[in-house]
């Protein structure tokens, strides 16, 4: 076969793999829509959920989904950010360096289930902490900060060394031009990393069924005294998260609509995750031009 | 013939080493150098690849401090600059350096030169902009992006970009500008371009430059130094370096018999 034909056939397999891959894609997502969206509607987003009766909605889970994913968020990207730049700029290249990188690979391939198991054991039953969005945030962040970290150390390894030097000649300390040159150039890989972990913190239920709990209470969202058990702000009140009610909906939901709820629920769910996703995007670009003048 | 030839220029100097040696780890890089660096004047620094002749240019601002182990003296301003007490971040303000790649940051024109002035201390906006404009007429780029200072510096031409990185280095009115082989990145017509700046710009800085191209060396230089296998054999005129060497080692390399 001469190189022509061989170069054809190899790009024709290549485009049938990105269709099958595109085409699975469509499908779930088509799916869940046609599914969920004739079930959903602007009063089911802002309506309680029911235990036993039929016609209950999700509002309290996608707010508990929401803050939860702020929170743990506001938790792990500084120590994220912290720890990526550390390993990517600073740490020497010795033995240690190599175990702690080692050891957050590990990390980040354990099983979202025993992460929430061990904070289970750990928090809300040694420390007493409860089934809380508090617990909930920590197991979240034990789950997504050692994929963050690393995405993070990436983005700041793949910027140019020759950028550190620049601002090392100008009398700039390292720590200046890591924030002042480096930093805005890895804006968009930090935002991607965001928005990879946000999406599976947002779909993630394994890790939080023992932390932040199975149970929404009703909310009063005219109460914003965080010390209030029916605050939303409260982060020691349990709170169900939408992935999770999907989850329980599915395994003991109780209601005569609950598959109806349930489609509803996952269609809300990936249209929040793209919403989140189109916004970070945008923030992103906007935050990067602003930093290092490109148009 | 000679050994060595290491010639004390008689102007008044602006940077000398004394007995400078670089090591990285066990690996003798440099042996023990000796070199007076006229002030207002150009000195090339030749020789083949691995001579040490970058190695010695980056231990003058000391970009080699976490790299290598620099021991002996560099004598800047009267004072001993390799000396683990200096300020490496004030030092740097007085001995500039430009790259082999043109490496601006990933910012516009203009932020690139005021960056570094607003971290050390010049705020005042009609100030920063007319040194923006002095270090951009200096480096002979203000006329091709006076009207657009707010453009992207990665959207310049790599020679465009250099001049950039010249006119940044200036800006903070250095004594010394060390160039590492600026011109091996850029095209014929730019590298005749930056000759002609660095040339202009003797009036005011001490330059010293490493350069792979003798052609350059000889015709823009006033000094040349010599380096081979980490250690300078000539450092004299450089009239007399390429025209009448006194080691037979220069004299070799100069003629293009190895390197």
């Amino acid at each position: 076969m001469n190189a022509k034909r061989i170069d054809k056939i190899a790009r024709y397999a290549i485009q049938t793999m990105v269709a099958i891959v595109a085409l699975i894609l469509l499908a779930l997502l088509s799916y869940i829509l046609i599914n969920g969206l004739p079930n959903a509607s602007i009063d089911f987003i802002f309506k309680p959920s029911e235990a036993i009766k039929a016609g209950g909605g999700i509002r309290d889970q996608l707010f508990n989904s929401i803050y939860l994913l702020v929170l743990s968020m506001v938790i792990s990207l500084p120590l994220a950010l912290g720890a990526g730049i550390y390993l990517a700029e600073f740490a020497p290249n010795n033995w240690l360096t190599r175990l702690v990188k080692t050891l957050i690979e590990i990390l980040s391939s354990l099983p979202s289930i025993v992460v929430g198991l061990f904070i289970y054991l750990l928090v809300v039953i040694k420390w007493q902490v409860g089934f809380s969005i508090l617990s909930g945030a920590i197991a979240l962040t034990v789950f997504n900060l050692p994929l963050l970290t690393s995405s993070i150390q990436n983005a700041f390894e793949a910027v140019d060394h020759k950028q550190l030097e620049a601002g090392l000649a100008l009398g700039m300390s390292p720590w200046k031009t890591i924030k002042g040159v480096i930093l805005p150039i890895t804006v968009p890989s930090v935002v991607m990393a965001i928005i990879l972990a946000s999406g599976r913190i947002f779909g993630e239920a394994a890790a939080l069924i023992y932390t932040s709990g199975q149970s929404a209470p009703r909310l009063d969202y005219g109460n914003l005294n965080p010390f209030s058990p029916t605050s939303p702000l409260n982060v020691m009140r349990p709170a169900e998260t939408l992935a999770v009610h999907i989850w329980k909906l599915n395994t003991e939901g109780l209601t005569a609509d609950s598959d109806a709820v349930s489609a509803a629920a996952s269609a809300v769910l990936i249209i929040v995750v793209l919403l989140f996703n189109l916004m970070a995007h945008y923030l992103g670009n906007k935050l990067e031009r602003k930093l290092t003048g490109k148009k | 013939m000679k050994e060595t030839n290491i010639v004390i220029p008689s102007q008044e100097i602006a940077l000398k080493t004394i007995d400078m040696t670089v090591n990285y780890g066990k690996v003798e890089a440099l042996h023990k150098t000796n070199l007076s660096f006229p002030k207002n004047q150009i000195s090339a620094l030749i020789g083949a690849s691995g001579s040490g002749k970058s190695t010695f240019l980056r231990s003058l601002n000391r970009m080699n401090d976490k790299v290598a182990t620099v021991n002996g003296q560099i004598i800047f301003d009267g004072i001993n600059i390799n000396n683990p007490k200096i300020n490496v971040y004030e030092l740097r303000k007085h001995i500039g350096m430009v790259f082999q790649m043109p490496n601006p940051f990933a910012k516009s024109i203009y932020d690139n030169i005021t960056y570094a002035l607003r971290y050390h201390g010049v705020k005042d906006k009609q100030k920063l902009d007319e040194i923006v404009e002095t270090s951009l007429k200096k480096a002979a780029l203000w006329d091709q992006v006076k009207d657009d200072l707010a453009k992207s510096a990665l959207d310049l031409s790599g020679g465009q970009q250099q001049r950039l990185c010249i006119a940044r280095a200036i800006a903070l009115k250095p004594e010394i500008l060390l160039l590492d082989e600026p011109t091996s990145a850029l095209d014929p017509i730019s590298t005749a371009k930056f000759e002609e700046t660095i040339m202009e710009l003797k009036e005011n800085y001490t330059i010293i430059m490493v350069t792979h191209n003798m052609q350059q060396a000889a015709r823009s230089s006033d000094y040349t130094a010599f380096f081979h296998l980490g250690k300078v054999y000539e450092f004299d005129q450089s009239s007399n370096i390429f025209q009448n060497p006194q080691v037979e080692l220069t004299q070799n390399y100069v003629e293009g018999r190895f390197g």
